[in-house]
């Protein structure tokens, strides 16, 4: 993963933990001695709406953002979302979908249609395409909120880091409490990638 | 240590090197991280101030007090606090003084896009300009110096790109600064017309020394690459052009007020063609053209508008940009929305019921001006909701309106209460609505004085609102719940009656800051006619299946608010641990609907059997 920088960008709606599982790989990436930059929105733009993080790591990081169709790995943590950041991947891009959809208010009150058939037009789109019910698997360990450990484990599976790269920047940022659900959401991604 | 921080971390971690004791700011993105990071440092005396213009006096009182002060703003803010900052230009300081300005082009979360490199120019200070977290972190301490050996604030203009960026920085101890000397200086700092005119040739001498600097300072720099073209850049925009022309020389400008042209002048000589990358307006190149330096491209090609991208800068000098994918499907927007069980939704779907005029203004309410709820027609700068009524009651006096205003707590405290006063002194019949949700929301929940708990944490007195309105000399004050639409409408009416200026607080604590969780609500699917009057809230919880024609809630996101049960014309929407009193309510209702259809069948049947009865 030298020379060339690496461009993941994980999108989703607020509240979904994306902000997390895009501090947790910048930890990874720091640690292994890579520059790194990584770029959010915050305030207005992210009430409840539409939200993406870009991470960059490699020997020297310029922009924060990710240019078009430069996207190595794509982590959405919903599917319509994956739609909506097509622009900045390409059709070897990794894509890792939670097939999940989540209405946005403009759906829900009707005002517009959530679009059908998404998942299977994902897959005409990306060569390498991971779609995966993140939310059941979660639902299964009790805990809705641990779709973003889930799918930053399925993402470490498909990238050369160590494994205990992740699992020990898990346990650094996560309160104590929280480590053993997390550890587990990680290993059923981990193991599914 | 190496660490990733943002730039809003950086900057803390700096102040807090650089040995700051007091750091003064109000909340407002991209900036508001800066104060929040700084209030982790116990060697910081951190503190929210009502609004910058506030903010900067603190800090320059700080500053002349003896102690290095950050203070820190969004751009608009240094509107607010223009007046303090000209003026902190002819003082100067003692310890040194630095205001962070974090512009937002793109207007990610604000309402304009100006370009502060402006306010530099015109209150003659310095300004360095950083492009990344880890330049961020050097910048503030470097300001520190300059601040103290040329006894001047100093601006340091950071963007979106930089401020939420995240970036790899090296961080180190805190320096021992020991607090500087008070001594009182009449000609100094009494800034009478008789001392301020001796104090302006030294600003103007200032300026040229700082100029002067700028040609050995570290912040600048030449990077020697093809001959054949030079990029002339400054903040977070030079990332970008390094990105899209790694082959190309550079002249990145950190120092970016005054402007240093010695460099720009020998950067001429060493390429062949000159272009400039900016963010916002081409200050820079009309810097170097007024100099009679040859600019060949600059915001003829990058444009005036939003942030720039490495693609935006490869696309207006000549490069290609890859085609990424592309979809044929109309993905749906996914907007902001105020959270469900919001204690903005049910005023303003009040202020809707009622057909007011309602001007608004910053804050999470905001969002109340887009659909379904659409209910605001002004949102100006904080605080003008109030006195722009004032102007709309006297220019349209006479006319039979219902005139309103809504106002956040942090936003009538910032520059409404001012407004307020202007209310009744010119006597402006409309009604003042203070949403009173006890902390400033859109920004992340940061404390003001309507929380009874300051920045550090420390308890404080909560002012009362009421209290405040009343003693500002309105008349009519009243407090309603934010959770009852009956009672807010008939409050509301009651208040278009008065011909002065009332005031209607809307109370309930912002439901994710004081994580209220009340019992949620469902919908009997069978009572339900698909009417849509719940979904005409705009609750992130209620979802309308369009082929069903049905409402549901979501059990998971819903507070509790019961909003979407008073909107409901049908008794389908009931609280989850009401369900046998629900059953009772569900069976009359059932019966009740079972009686008219009978009696329309009726009327049906006769009007069949009676043959011409109707008008055709």
């Amino acid at each position: 993963m030298s020379g060339k920088t690496t461009n993941v960008l994980v999108v989703g709606v607020g509240g979904q933990g994306i902000i997390l599982a895009g501090e947790i790989l910048s930890m990874v990436a720091l640690n292994a001695g890579f520059d790194v930059k990584k770029s959010e929105v915050h305030g207005m733009a992210q009430r409840g709406g539409s939200v993406n993080s870009q991470i960059r790591f490699g020997e020297t990081v310029h922009s924060p953002t990710i240019p078009q169709g430069e996207t190595d790995i794509l982590l959405a943590f919903e599917k319509l979302e994956a739609l909506r950041w097509l622009p900045l991947c390409n059709r070897n891009t990794v894509a890792i979908v939670n097939d999940q959809k989540i209405h946005s208010l403009t759906t829900a009150t009707g005002l517009q249609d959530y679009p059908e058939g998404v998942s299977g037009e994902l897959a005409t789109h990306f060569k390498n395409l991971h779609l995966l019910p993140a939310a059941e698997i979660a639902r299964e360990l009790g805990n809705i909120r641990v779709v973003n450990v889930i799918l930053l484990g399925v993402m470490a599976g498909r990238m050369d880091f160590p494994r205990e790269a992740w699992t020990d920047a898990l346990k650094k940022r996560l309160p104590p409490k929280l480590v053993e659900l997390n550890l587990e959401a990680f290993r059923r991604g981990y193991e599914r990638a | 240590m190496k660490t990733v921080l943002s730039g809003n971390e950086a900057i803390a971690r700096a102040a807090y090197e650089a040995g700051v004791t007091v750091a003064v700011a109000y909340p407002g993105t991209p900036s508001t991280e800066i104060l929040m990071n700084c209030g982790r440092y116990d060697a910081i005396r951190s503190q929210w101030s009502v609004n910058e213009k506030v903010a900067l006096e603190v800090a320059g009182g700080a500053a002349i007090g003896g102690a290095r002060t950050l203070c820190a703003m969004k751009h608009v803010g240094l509107n607010v606090a223009a007046d303090p900052l000209f003026t902190l230009s002819y003082t100067g300081v003692n310890a040194g003084l630095v205001i962070v300005t974090a512009d937002d082009p793109n207007m990610w979360s604000s309402q304009n896009e100006q370009d502060n490199r402006h306010y530099a120019r015109a209150a003659k200070l310095p300004m360095l300009e950083p492009s990344s977290p880890a330049e961020a972190h050097a910048f503030v301490k470097a300001a520190f110096e300059i601040s103290e050996k040329y006894d001047t604030p100093v601006l340091l203009r950071v963007t979106t790109r930089i401020c939420h960026a995240e970036g790899v920085v090296e961080t180190a101890e805190r320096a021992d600064v020991p607090l500087r000397d008070y001594e009182r200086d009449f000609a100094k700092r009494v800034m009478l017309p008789v001392n301020a005119r001796k104090r302006h040739p030294m600003v103007e001498e200032r300026k040229i020394a700082l100029r002067r600097l700028g040609k050995t300072s570290p912040l600048n720099r030449i990077e020697k690459g093809s001959e054949e073209i030079g990029f002339v850049a400054g903040g977070v925009a030079y990332e970008f052009a390094k990105e899209a022309f790694p082959e190309a020389s550079f002249l990145k400008y950190g120092f970016t007020h005054p402007l240093n042209l010695d460099l720009a002048k020998k950067f001429r000589r060493m390429v062949k063609k000159l272009y400039v990358v900016e963010d916002g307006d081409p200050v820079l190149e009309n810097t170097l053209k007024a100099a009679g330096i040859a600019v060949d491209k600059g915001k003829d090609r990058t444009g005036l508008l939003g942030e720039l991208s490495v693609d935006r800068v490869r696309k207006a000098f000549g490069k290609r940009v890859k085609a990424g994918l592309k979809t044929e499907t109309a993905v749906p927007a996914r907007p902001p929305a105020l959270c469900a069980g919001c204690s903005h939704r049910g005023i303003f779907t009040a202020l809707k019921l009622e057909d007011a005029t309602v001007f608004g203004d910053i804050g999470c309410y905001t969002l109340a001006a887009l659909p379904p709820i659409s209910t605001m027609d002004t949102c100006i700068c904080m605080g003008a909701s109030i006195s722009a009524s004032i102007g709309m009651v006297k220019a349209r006096k006479g006319e039979k309106r219902k005139m309103a205003c809504a106002i956040g707590d942090s936003t009538f405290f910032h520059s409404g209460v001012t407004g307020l006063i202007d209310a009744v002194h010119n006597d402006a019949p409309f009604v003042t609505v203070i949403l009173d949700n006890r902390i400033t929301a859109m920004t992340g929940h940061q404390n003001n004085p309507n929380t009874g708990k300051n920045l550090m944490g420390e308890s404080t007195y909560r002012v009362d609102l009421v209290r405040l309105a009343k003693a500002c000399g309105v008349k009519h004050v009243d407090t309603v719940d934010a959770w009852n639409i009956a009672e807010m409408r008939e409050t509301l009416q009651k208040h278009w009656e008065y011909d002065k200026p009332s005031v209607v607080v809307v109370r309930k604590d912002c439901v994710e800051w004081a994580k209220i969780r009340e019992t949620p609500y469902r919908v009997d699917t069978d009572l339900c006619v698909g009417c849509r009057s719940c979904v005409k809230i705009g609750c992130p919880a209620v979802i309308f299946d369009k082929a069903a024609k049905k409402s549901s809630i979501d059990p998971v996101l819903c507070v509790g608010c019961s909003l979407c049960s008073q909107m409901c014309n049908f008794n389908a929407i009931y609280r989850v641990d009401k369900e046998e009193e629900h059953a009772k309510i569900a069976e009359a209702e059932r019966r009740k609907r079972a009686e008219r259809k009978a009696k329309a069948q009726k009327a049906a049947a006769k009007k069949a059997a009676g043959g011409k009865g109707g008008r055709k």
